[in-house]
């Protein structure tokens, strides 16, 4: 059954987890020749906080119609998505040691529902999420189910135009059951990514398209409950959460460093990686 | 046809409670009954196709039946990448329907045109591409659209199409039906322009020509029964479609032929040439221009005859 609230989980329980889930994740990453390490260090508080203390789901039945959904519109970030429904109960931590290997349904990106419990949409292509999780919110309101929708979108891909398309029609539509987190590490493949394309004033330009922008540390625990708080306690608008995070976190040569888009570690680099992410 | 569209919807939207309708800010009134009966389930998504078709997988995925209507070229090749992975990928349940078809909307200009969208979508895994010659085969084929656990493109024509369709026809997805039986020359089309077919067989019967005209329906899934059917009492094939020459319809049978009948028949395709259209007029000048008008269609029957 899906529980009627979230879980409480202390702050210290959420970072244990945040920090195994770096250690597979990174483990993985050199073991199976996974990129976008990066992009996945800098979401996990994020994951880790929306896993554990903010959906109403079952991971015993992934596919009950009442249950949150969530998107990750950053479908690059799957490595770590897959880390976390598995400790989080989707699907036992073994089926992981197929990352990777031909014909294994875990790979870069999500595949569509139906391989993986707990995945909701195949997101690789960037843009897609917001809006498809935006369909799924004014599906939820149509059928009367008690249901949130949240994406989390990378910064980069906000330069999509369905994104904001899809928070044109989210404000106009009201759709206050609508939460967008971005993991905004500055970072997009090639370049910072404020320079590519003109992304800030960030929060503001949300605000400006009807939504309730909220900015915080993206790797603060308190920090992001807090604003999925006032997500849930909006009653007429969209709710968009910009998470300022550090691409590459919690493994101190790659924090910041954008080589660390494509690259993977080789076996010193995972040593050095892991000796950093001890509990301490 | 447009107008049999938005009364079949309101029909629908009474009949089922997860229908939904999302309209790229065109239809002004035709919906008016609709949002009478069912206002919670329209969305005017705006001048945004891209997240409109991604909102209707996103309501597919989630049990809803969203129909997404607006004018072809917009819901078809503007949104395209949406086609393919929100809806054709997660094989999301969405019915997209492209109005204006073909050169209905000719004097716009080639912004308005769709001659590419059958070849294009056809190429999509798993999604259904239909083009109903009337407002009988669309009703039947929107039904049964509503009604199948897979996505549907169906393309349609603009107001006052006739009735193609004799009353005994076996209307749906994938079912071919003839229009007009002959012994000839076999005439297999899609879409409202197999009205010119059916003048033009009219015309040519008092010289001794007997042309069967056919409806395909669409263009995925073939009625391959009736191809073959057709191919034993036939030899002789013309293809038919408001729809660039490459990649459609008369594509779709040759690579059909060269799979089943080989060549026991005889194919030639007639379509609209690989160029874009720069000397506009309405749809029949269009037509007439193209060599796809009825009194052209005449001629080439009488030329194929005589081969």
């Amino acid at each position: 059954m899906i529980e009627a609230t979230p879980s409480q989980n202390s702050v210290a329980d959420l970072s244990a987890t945040a920090l195994t889930l770096r250690q597979r994740l990174v483990t993985t990453s050199a073991t199976a020749r996974i990129p976008h390490l990066g992009s996945c260090l800098s979401c996990v508080e994020l994951l880790v906080a929306v896993y554990w203390q903010e959906l109403r789901i079952d991971p015993g039945h992934p596919e009950d119609p009442d249950r949150d959904r969530f998107l990750l519109s950053k479908g690059h970030g799957a490595p770590i998505l897959f880390q976390v429904l598995a400790e989080r109960g989707f699907f036992p931590l073994e089926r992981l040691e197929d990352f990777g290997k031909a014909g294994s349904v875990f790979h870069e990106h999500p595949p569509k529902p139906g391989y993986i419990p707990g995945i909701e949409a195949a997101t690789g292509s960037l843009g897609h999420g917001l809006p498809m999780a935006l369909g799924m919110a004014l599906a939820a309101r149509i059928q009367q189910r008690p249901t949130r929708c949240y994406a989390l979108l990378s910064d980069g891909e906000c330069n999509e135009g369905s994104i904001w398309e899809a928070a044109l029609l989210a404000a106009s539509q009201k759709v206050h059951t609508l939460t967008a987190i971005i993991d905004f590490n500055k970072w997009q493949a090639t370049g910072r990514s404020q320079e590519v394309m003109a992304l800030d004033p960030f929060a503001a330009k949300w605000e400006a398209f009807g939504w309730h922008a909220q900015e915080i540390d993206g790797h603060d625990f308190e920090a992001i409950e807090a604003a999925l708080a006032s997500a849930r306690a909006e009653t007429e608008r969209p709710s968009v959460i910009v998470a300022h995070t550090l691409k590459g976190k919690g493994v101190s040569f790659m924090e910041d460093d954008n080589n660390w888009h494509y690259r993977t570690p080789n076996s010193e680099e995972l040593a050095a990686a892991l000796a950093e992410l001890e509990p301490g | 046809m447009r107008d049999a569209f938005a009364q079949e919807m309101t029909r629908l939207a009474a009949e089922r409670e997860d229908l939904t309708l999302l309209s790229g800010d065109i239809g002004n009134r035709m919906f008016d009954r609709f949002k009478q009966v069912a206002p919670e389930r329209f969305f005017n998504c705006g001048i945004a196709e891209a997240n409109m078709m991604s909102v209707a997988s996103g309501m597919a995925l989630s049990g809803l039946r969203p129909v997404i209507y607006t004018i072809t070229p917009f819901t078809t090749t503007r949104c395209l990448e949406q086609i393919r992975v929100g809806v054709a990928y997660h094989q999301a349940p969405v019915v997209i329907v492209g109005t204006g078809s073909g050169l209905s909307y000719a004097e716009l200009g080639p912004t308005h045109h769709s001659l590419e969208d059958m070849a294009i979508l056809r190429t999509l895994p798993g999604l259904n591409v239909l083009a109903p010659a009337d407002s009988a085969e669309l009703i039947a084929q929107l039904r049964e659209a509503i009604n199948t656990p897979h996505p549907t493109y169906m393309r349609i024509g603009k107001k006052g199409e006739p009735l193609l369709h004799g009353e005994s026809a076996q209307l749906g997805i994938g079912k071919a039906n003839l229009l007009r039986d002959g012994s000839q020359l076999l005439v297999v089309g899609v879409g409202p322009i197999l009205s010119e077919a059916l003048k033009a067989a009219e015309t040519v019967a008092p010289k001794g020509y007997s042309v069967a005209v056919a409806s395909l329906g669409g263009v995925k899934p073939l009625d391959t029964t009736f191809l073959r059917l057709m191919a034993q009492r036939f030899t002789r094939w013309l293809t038919l479609e408001e729809h660039g020459i490459i990649g459609g319809l008369g594509t779709a049978l040759l690579e059909w032929q060269a799979e089943s009948v080989g060549p026991t028949i005889s194919i030639k395709r007639l379509g609209v040439p690989d160029h874009f259209i720069h000397e506009l007029g309405d749809q029949t000048y269009s037509r007439r221009l193209l060599g796809l008008d009825s009194t052209s269609l005449a001629q080439t029957f009488h030329n194929m005859m005589e081969e």
